[in-house]
């Protein structure tokens, strides 16, 4: 039986008192929340029920994570979810090599009681611990569920029992509880209906892309290095990339990530501001399809700088 | 607080009223919420629900239009200002009651084989109301099995891959013994279906039995199965379709659908369920299947493009077109001329036998029916259709 030493919240969340306070310490991270996000966020800490977040990719889901672990001081322990995740990937594994050297090496020592060898072959240090358990297992800790959507029916069944009560039960040596639940945040990009018993053990956010003012805010905090003007170029092209443009909507408009991509490459290239010359040669770190590249220059890039 | 619980309690009976998931857990969990929050500012009351009585971006507009009714100017005790959405039924559904007489009666009158076989080979169109119910109750045997691909999960195999933990617990029963190994190989998974089905005026004689064949493939192939309609607006069908009873499914569904017997703009249809959920994952080595007679009224060339898209992402494109069964049909409408290259199995539907023979080619079994005009070998000839997909597939 495995127990955690913990004594309560960590201190730095006795800080955080209300939605305002983590979007303040979120914005020291380089995370600008919006109030539904931090709301959302400092429920998450307080009640400590998992985060699940939807929103086109791109819109911060991931990088949300990664700014909360920051504000808490807490290692941020990721499970990048694929089909056919299984408990040995996820929850837990036994160390198999090491248990067969013990085994052997009990055998040539003489040792034949064999209810005693399954005590020692089972012992918490032949258990090599997963994301999910190792999320348990430290506190404080921020645990990212990555791309739920992405995982089966079947790993969604063990998820929902380590998430509903912060348990995980190895049967051969009892159950590890999480003394302080750590901070999970759960992400999906949609490509699969998410069962409703998960969703409901967890708070529900939908994630919009930003606002043009907020975009400019987030290229000019995440890279100081880019001049005002561009920002608010990028920003607004970026706008006018998720809207239709003439002849349809892009197979996929760009998110914020690929916003602080682009504008990251142009400050690389020395650009102060954006113009058709650099925008076509830099496009390739915002529109990641062929066919919306074409349709983008066709309709000319001059109008995508000038607002048009 | 115990008013403000209340007047929670009431909100989110309006919100389940008007369609949202606001079970007893979920409302729990508002208030579990509004505890670390201040229950007097609105603000936090709207975000406190919308975290936990919300499960879905479309459940958002609901939610907002909940929330302004219920504290919007009227602050309503009971909470039941908003009436649950009225069922409109479209379309003829038969009579729910199967009770004993009445299963007798049409039994029959189609015990005989000859009967059954006579009924299997007619138009669903032209089916009188007996003969329909009968069809009906045929379709929803008919469990369209999706082809088999490779699961990334494990089971238990006489070769292949060592299976570490269980060849430890041998060596363990038998005292250290390393005496026999145990092995592991991939199991095979049914591969994703997902049914687009054309509910425009043109294919509203079909359009019934073809969302019934919908629900008995989602009924066989459980969370596998994904059905929307097209029309002039693109409807997810799936959480209608769960119901176990067919006639509840069909009602759901056919009051979840808003285009019921309108136009097509099928190109724009496909290019919204390649946006909104193909390209991210659902139709990714699915097989797809498309029943519409491809009457376009919008740009075909929007259709071809988005066929070729969605051929890119599918495993197979199945493609049943309930007029093809027409003496002399030739696929002429642009919409289906257009999207004919992108095409693997083109096939009926338009009879029962031609549904269980699309049931097949979901399956990933060759088509039973006879090669019909347009294809003049069977599977694996070189029909001119086969040859323009394969063309299609190497450009």
């Amino acid at each position: 039986m495995t127990r955690i030493a913990a004594n309560g919240a960590p201190e730095v969340e006795s800080g955080i008192e209300s939605p305002g306070d983590l979007q303040r310490l979120l914005d020291e991270q380089a995370y600008l929340a919006d109030e539904g996000l931090a709301t959302a966020g400092f429920l998450a800490l307080r009640m400590r029920r998992p985060l699940f977040l939807e929103g086109e990719a791109g819109v911060g889901k991931t990088a949300l994570a990664k700014a909360l672990a920051a504000v808490l001081g807490a290692p941020l322990i990721r499970l990048q979810c694929y089909e056919g995740l299984d408990a040995a990937q996820a929850l837990y594994d036994w160390d198999f090599p090491r248990q067969l050297l013990h085994l052997r090496a009990a055998e040539a020592a003489g040792v034949a009681d064999v209810d005693r060898l399954e005590g020692e072959l089972y012992d918490r240090r032949f258990l090599l611990a997963r994301p999910l358990l190792q999320a348990l297992e430290t506190v404080p800790s921020v645990l990212l569920v990555d791309e739920i959507d992405r995982a089966d029916d079947e790993f969604e069944a063990f998820l929902l029992e380590v998430l509903s009560d912060f348990t995980i039960s190895v049967p051969e040596l009892g159950t590890v509880r999480a003394e302080v639940p750590p901070v999970v945040v759960v992400t999906s990009n949609r490509t699969r209906e998410v069962h409703d018993a998960l969703k409901r053990r967890c708070l529900y956010h939908w994630l919009e892309h930003p606002s043009y003012e907020r975009e400019v805010a987030i290229i000019r905090r995440r890279l100081p290095g880019a001049a005002e003007r561009l920002a608010s170029q990028v920003a607004r092209a970026a706008q006018q990339l998720r809207a239709q443009p003439a002849g349809g909507a892009l197979l996929k408009p760009p998110g914020v990530a690929e916003s602080l991509d682009w504008t990251e490459a142009l400050v690389a290239l020395g650009a102060r501001e954006l113009d058709p010359a650099t925008a076509a040669v830099t496009l390739g770190a915002v529109l990641k399809y062929r066919e919306d590249q074409e349709r983008v220059v066709k309709n000319g890039l001059a109008a995508l700088i000038d607002g048009g | 607080m115990r008013d403000g619980t209340e007047t929670i309690i009431g909100f989110a009976r309006t919100v389940r009223a008007a369609g949202g998931p606001a079970d007893t857990e979920r409302v729990q969990a508002m208030l579990g919420a509004l505890d670390h929050l201040d229950v007097l500012d609105p603000a936090d009351v709207y975000w406190a629900g919308r975290f936990t009585l919300c499960a879905d971006p479309e459940d958002i507009a609901r939610y907002d239009r909940c929330f302004a009714a219920y504290f919007g100017g009227r602050t309503a005790r009971s909470g039941r200002r908003v009436p649950p959405p009225a069922v409109r039924r479209h379309m003829v559904v038969p009579s729910p009651r199967t009770s004993a007489g009445e299963e007798r009666a049409t039994d029959v009158r189609l015990a005989t084989a000859s009967g059954v076989e006579v009924l299997r080979n007619r138009d669903v169109a032209k089916l009188n109301a007996a003969e329909r119910a009968e069809v009906n109750r045929l379709i929803a045997l008919l469990a369209a099995a999706a082809e088999q691909r490779r699961s990334r999960r494990f089971e238990p195999a006489a070769g292949g891959r060592l299976d570490p933990a269980r060849t430890i617990r041998e060596v363990l029963r038998r005292g250290g013994e390393i005496s026999a190994l145990r092995h592991r190989a991939h199991r095979t998974r049914p591969r994703r279906v997902v049914l687009l089905i054309d509910v425009s005026g043109s294919m509203s004689p079909y359009a019934d039995a073809l969302l019934r064949f919908a629900h008995a493939a989602a009924r066989a192939g459980g969370r596998g199965v994904e059905v929307f309609s097209a029309g002039t607006r693109l409807t997810r069908l799936t959480r209608e379709l769960r119901h176990r009873d067919p006639d509840t499914a069909m009602a759901a569904a056919s009051a979840a659908i808003p285009d019921w017997s309108g136009g097509t703009r099928l190109g724009e249809e496909l290019r919204e369920f390649l946006d909104r959920f193909g390209q991210r994952g659902l139709a990714r080595g699915a097989v797809v299947v498309i029943a519409s007679d491809g009457w376009e009224r919008g740009d075909a060339g929007l259709l071809g493009a988005q066929m070729a898209r969605l051929h890119r992402l599918a495993h197979r494109v199945v493609w049943a077109n309930p007029h093809k069964a027409r003496p002399g049909y030739e696929p002429l409408a642009a919409g289906m001329a257009a999207a004919l290259p992108y095409i693997d199995d083109f096939t009926s539907g338009h009879s029962l036998g031609a549904l269980e023979d699309l049931a097949r080619l979901i399956g990933g079994a060759p088509s039973a029916a006879k090669p019909p005009p347009t294809r003049s070998g069977g599977r694996g000839g070189s029909s001119p259709l086969e040859e323009r997909s394969a063309n299609a597939r190497r450009a």
